[in-house]
């Protein structure tokens, strides 16, 4: 009873009555979506749902902005299927509860969802399936929330997935061409197919409001604060997300260039035409940004064949959610085989620290507070504040940076949130460690002015720019002139950068060295190559680097260190 | 990726029995009983009369949790856990559950090992969380060390420097101890600890013919006439690691004296403790001196500076091998660095701020002619200027690591193209390193 690619035939096989549900959960849209497609052909009724699970892994540290963002999308979506006759289903429960319920009292013979690669998705749609068969429910699932079905691009890297971006763009380049995007769901398409809209709707499935869900999530000791809070910078749903792509794509042939933009003050404020929100929920398919990138790149450059760099931004999650599909242990450092196990400090008060934006450096404080209060930030921002916490300065371990990324981004999902912590600690993926991004001058060369310091933290505006990035360096009267006293109106720095960074620094070397078994004095050569082609990392290949004078303490200092008492 | 485990280098070390013999022994011991053992139908016996050569050769194969659960199993076994050169290496993991995710070496074992072992041990480590809890262990259990007559001593912290913390009196005794009763020091790590000179006078009274190698970055109530006390008496000192407040010029004529062995490599961490910190000069000659004493030595050097902290480098040469930038570099200075730095095989830019170093990197490509690694973070340079670059250095380029921002796309060559350039002149496919975009 389940099918996976080919659609079903058109023609009824039998005089059966086929009533359908297809199951959104991320997906949230009526454009390319080929599971609602062939759930709709050839059934009779068709019934649309989103369960509010807050059980479901990780649903316990979503932050308001994410909650939010995802009542857009539904409210979204039930527009447009009200234009379609139909309307969204939202039920809360957990589904292994809701479906059969569901299949019993709505005679459901079809379930259709769209593929979700992650572990805990797979868990939970692997237990959906079972209780669909035992019920007698066919299941259609389709690929559409990747590019590729990662499942070929592995089997095309012997079973095992890429553990380098560069050995993953060589598999891409490979694999046969994306798929086209299916036909959107229109009146046409869905026709033949009804939804039995009852007088209650709205009461018993319509979409909650922030205050509703705040209400229910409260019964699960989830709770957040809706008081002051501003107009949403992002708003959610699949007409916003298809208004952007058009804007996004007008102004890369307007400037007619397809390379990576420079980096500049403006690059940090929320974008009109920013799309990784949508993508993330599925608001926007990511085959069709990927197909008109391609149209405009051929329009534009009259050239035929666009480089992958064009699809950087979707190439990455696509990388993300590769390696994280078979590995459950993916968003954590204990047991998890592709996780350098690096001593990371437990220091909860220090945490808060940065998770608050209480640092005292105003770079790194003004872009967690952009975080905190809009739920986006921009990419190297985020390098930022990540190398800050880990490797950088505070040593602090990348699962706590996720953690507190979870709750407040709401572009990212498990994989690519996990994957791009572990990349930007340098805890997987082959990564040089030595670039360390400067709390204080990394930000002074992206916004000279300091602009985006006074602008998410005003107590700072008093500042002139030559002091805004390090305010405690500025002279007693330039601090009294700002109406703001370093450890008292805004923290004193909480590290000092140079001793930390030189610490730092060296322990990453003492890590990479045991692993790599590197004796020599590089700094650079002490990363292991990954040489093969799909292992997990175990053949490491240190190379012999250009000679020079290693330890001379006995090798014999490493055997017989084995972990004690592990 | 895990961390490997202690396990190739083992075979390496075994004892004077090599495996083949040990076994030919097994054989010839149970040869005569093989057969009324065959008859009895068990074969326990024999396990428990493994000679000890073997089980030692075995025993060193596992990590030290599974040779505590051999030992176990009968009487001999555990004697063979017991056997001193199974205690010559040991590294205490000192850690607490509130500062760190790691487990910590048991304290019964580490009580075993100061009752039975401490005699035999040879190449200790303890490696030691933020905590001062452990950092404080660490030197208790240093104070108990009397009978051991150590080679090797590394006090290394994994995170922050919790030896720091510790009452300077505690950890001077404690690790006075070990000076007094080793006399045969080889190796020494006390990086990021409150040694002082007159610890340090106590182990050059005690180890001045056996010193190998020091490293003792980041100490700060080291004096340079401390270290110079080292240097002068320490004649077979090869390696040696410090802060630059430590460098002097006497150190470094010390260091190439008559007496003194080659050095092998010196490794100089320059820190600024507060902006606009002056830092004084090394004489040209000094260095001199160095390189003629021991020409293959490497120096390797790692700048955590402001940008205008800079004034007291780079003006003369340098015999620097190994070059790191924590931390913004001005164009200026990097553009001396490939005027006076000839000798130089390894260069990591952590910064450099928005102007390109086209210029510069030029320079170090014709004067750099050992260069055969170099890693460039937060800077700019025109593709056509990178090519070049690579171009002029060729095939001994074994380390390019460049991330992606820094190249700028110029008229001759765009991100796309840059990648098979530069492969081609490596000689192997090259791309530059990546940071995730979404």
């Amino acid at each position: 009873c389940f099918t996976s690619s080919p659609p079903p035939p058109p023609k009824k096989l039998c005089d059966m009555v086929v009533n359908t549900i297809h199951w959104f959960r991320k997906g949230l849209r009526l454009h390319d979506n080929p599971s609602l497609r062939d759930s709709i052909r050839g059934a009779d009724s068709l019934r649309c749902v989103y369960i509010l699970d807050p059980w479901f892994a990780g649903s316990s540290n979503v932050g308001i902005n994410r909650w939010r963002f995802l009542l857009h999308c539904l409210e979204d979506l039930d527009n447009s299927l009200r234009k379609l006759n139909s309307r969204l289903y939202v039920i809360r429960g957990q589904p292994t509860d809701v479906f059969p319920r569901l299949f019993k009292e709505w005679q459901i013979n079809r379930l259709s969802y769209e593929y979700d690669s992650e572990p805990f998705g797979k868990e939970r749609d692997a237990a959906i399936q079972k209780l669909a068969c035992e019920a007698g429910v066919e299941v259609m699932v389709q690929v559409s929330h990747t590019l590729y079905n990662l499942v070929k691009i592995i089997e095309l890297n012997d079973g095992h997935p890429p553990l380098t971006y560069k050995r993953f763009q060589a598999l891409i380049n490979r694999m046969d061409a994306v798929e086209l995007p299916a036909e959107t769901i229109t009146l046409e398409v869905i026709r033949n197919c009804a939804t039995p809209i009852s007088e209650d709707h709205d009461d018993k499935f319509g979409v909650p409001s922030l205050e509703e869900l705040g209400k229910f999530l409260f019964l699960f000791f989830i709770r957040f604060e809706t008081e002051g809070l501003t107009t949403a910078i992002w708003p959610g749903g699949e007409t916003e997300a298809l208004m952007r792509l058009e804007r996004h794509l007008e102004r890369k042939a307007w400037v007619a260039n397809f390379e990576r933009p420079r980096m500049n003050a403006n690059s940090l404020l929320a974008s009109p035409t920013g799309l990784s929100p949508y993508l993330r929920f599925g608001c926007l398919s990511c085959r069709l940004f990927y197909f008109r990138l391609t149209d405009l790149y051929r329009k534009v450059k009259k050239n035929n064949s666009p480089p992958l760099s064009l699809y950087g931004q979707l190439l990455w999650r696509e990388f993300f959610y590769t390696t994280a599909t078979n590995n459950s242990c993916f968003d954590k450092m204990e047991g998890n085989p592709v996780c350098v196990q690096i001593p990371w400090d437990r220091n909860p008060e220090a945490l808060a620290k940065w998770a608050e934006g209480q640092t005292g450096f105003p770079w790194i404080d003004a872009i967690m507070t952009q975080l905190r209060q809009e739920g986006w930030i921009h990419h190297l921002a985020r390098h930022a504040v990540a190398c800050f916490l880990t490797r950088g300065d505070l040593w602090i371990s990348w699962e706590e940076g996720m953690k507190v990324f979870e709750e407040l981004l709401i572009d990212v999902d498990w994989s690519v949130n996990a994957g791009s912590w572990m990349w930007l600690s340098c805890s997987s993926f082959f990564q040089q460690f030595f670039h360390c991004y400067c709390p204080v001058g990394f930000g002074r060369r992206t916004d000279p002015n300091g602009d985006y310091i006074r602008r998410y933290l005003p107590i700072l505006r008093g500042f002139p720019a030559k002091y805004i990035y390090d305010p405690w360096n500025a002279p007693e009267e330039v601090q009294k002139a700002a109406k703001c006293i370093i450890g008292v109106h805004y923290p004193k720095p909480m590290v000092n950068h140079a001793e930390a960074s030189r610490v730092n620094i060296e322990r990453m070397k003492q890590i990479y060295q045991q692993l790599s078994s590197y004796r020599g004095l590089g700094l650079l050569a002490t990363v292991p190559v990954h040489i093969n082609n799909g292992g997990n990392g175990k053949r490491v290949d240190a190379g012999t680097r250009q000679g020079s004078a290693g330890s001379c303490e006995t090798p014999s200092i490493q055997e017989g260190m084995s972990s004690a008492g592990t | 990726m895990k961390r490997m485990k202690g396990g190739e280098e083992d075979s390496n070390s075994s004892p004077s029995n090599s495996p083949s013999e040990a076994c030919k022994k097994v054989r010839k011991q149970t040869g005569e009983e093989s057969e009324a053992v065959v008859a009895s139908g068990s074969l326990d016996s024999d396990w428990a009369r493994l000679p000890q050569e073997l089980l030692l050769h075995i025993f060193q194969y596992l990590p030290l949790l599974d040779r505590a659960y051999a030992s176990q199993v009968c009487r001999r076994w555990n004697q063979a856990f017991h056997m001193p050169e199974l205690w010559r290496c040991f590294e205490f993991e000192l850690n607490q559950p509130a500062s760190s995710y790691l487990k910590a070496t048991h304290p019964d074992l580490i009580k075993q090992i100061i009752k039975r072992h401490s005699n035999h041990l040879q190449y200790v480590s303890f490696k030691v969380d933020s905590s001062t809890e452990s950092a404080e262990a660490a030197c208790d259990i240093l104070s108990q060390l009397v009978n051991c007559s150590l080679k090797t001593l590394g006090l290394i912290s994994t995170a922050r420097p919790s030896f720091m913390e510790v009452p300077k009196s505690h950890f001077i005794s404690a690790l006075t101890v070990v000076f007094v009763n080793s006399k045969s020091l080889s190796s020494l790590k006390i990086d990021d600890t409150p040694v002082d000179d007159p610890s340090l006078k106590v182990l050059v009274a005690n180890n001045s013919d056996t010193l190998k190698l020091l490293k003792m970055s980041s100490c700060p109530h080291v004096s340079p006439a401390g270290i110079l006390c080292v240097a002068d008496q320490c004649h077979g000192l090869r390696e040696l690691a410090l802060n630059y407040h430590l460098l002097s010029d006497e150190l470094l004529l010390a260091l190439s004296s008559e007496k003194h062995v080659h050095l092998e490599h010196l490794r100089i961490d320059v820190v600024s403790e507060n902006p606009g910190q002056h830092f004084h000069t090394i004489k040209k000659s000094s260095w001199d001196a160095m390189v003629r004493h021991s020409p293959k030595f490497n120096l390797v050097m790692y700048f955590f500076l402001y940008e205008d902290e800079f004034g007291p480098f780079f003006n003369e040469e340098i015999p620097v091998t190994h070059l790191y930038f924590g931390r913004s570099v001005s164009k200026e200075v990097l553009g001396r660095v490939g005027l006076h730095c000839p000798r130089l095989v390894e260069l990591v830019v952590c910064a450099n701020g928005l102007r390109p170093l086209d210029e510069e990197l030029i320079r170090i490509a014709k004067h750099c002619t050992q260069l055969s690694a170099i890693g460039l973070g937060e800077c700019e340079v025109s593709c056509s200027a990178f090519v070049e670059f690579v171009k002029m250095c060729g095939r001994r380029l074994s380390q390019l690591s460049i991330m992606e921002e820094v190249l700028i796309p110029d008229h001759k060559y765009s991100l796309d193209e840059i990648h098979w350039e530069v492969s081609k002149h490596l000689g192997r496919v090259w791309f530059p390193d990546m940071m995730p975009t979404w």
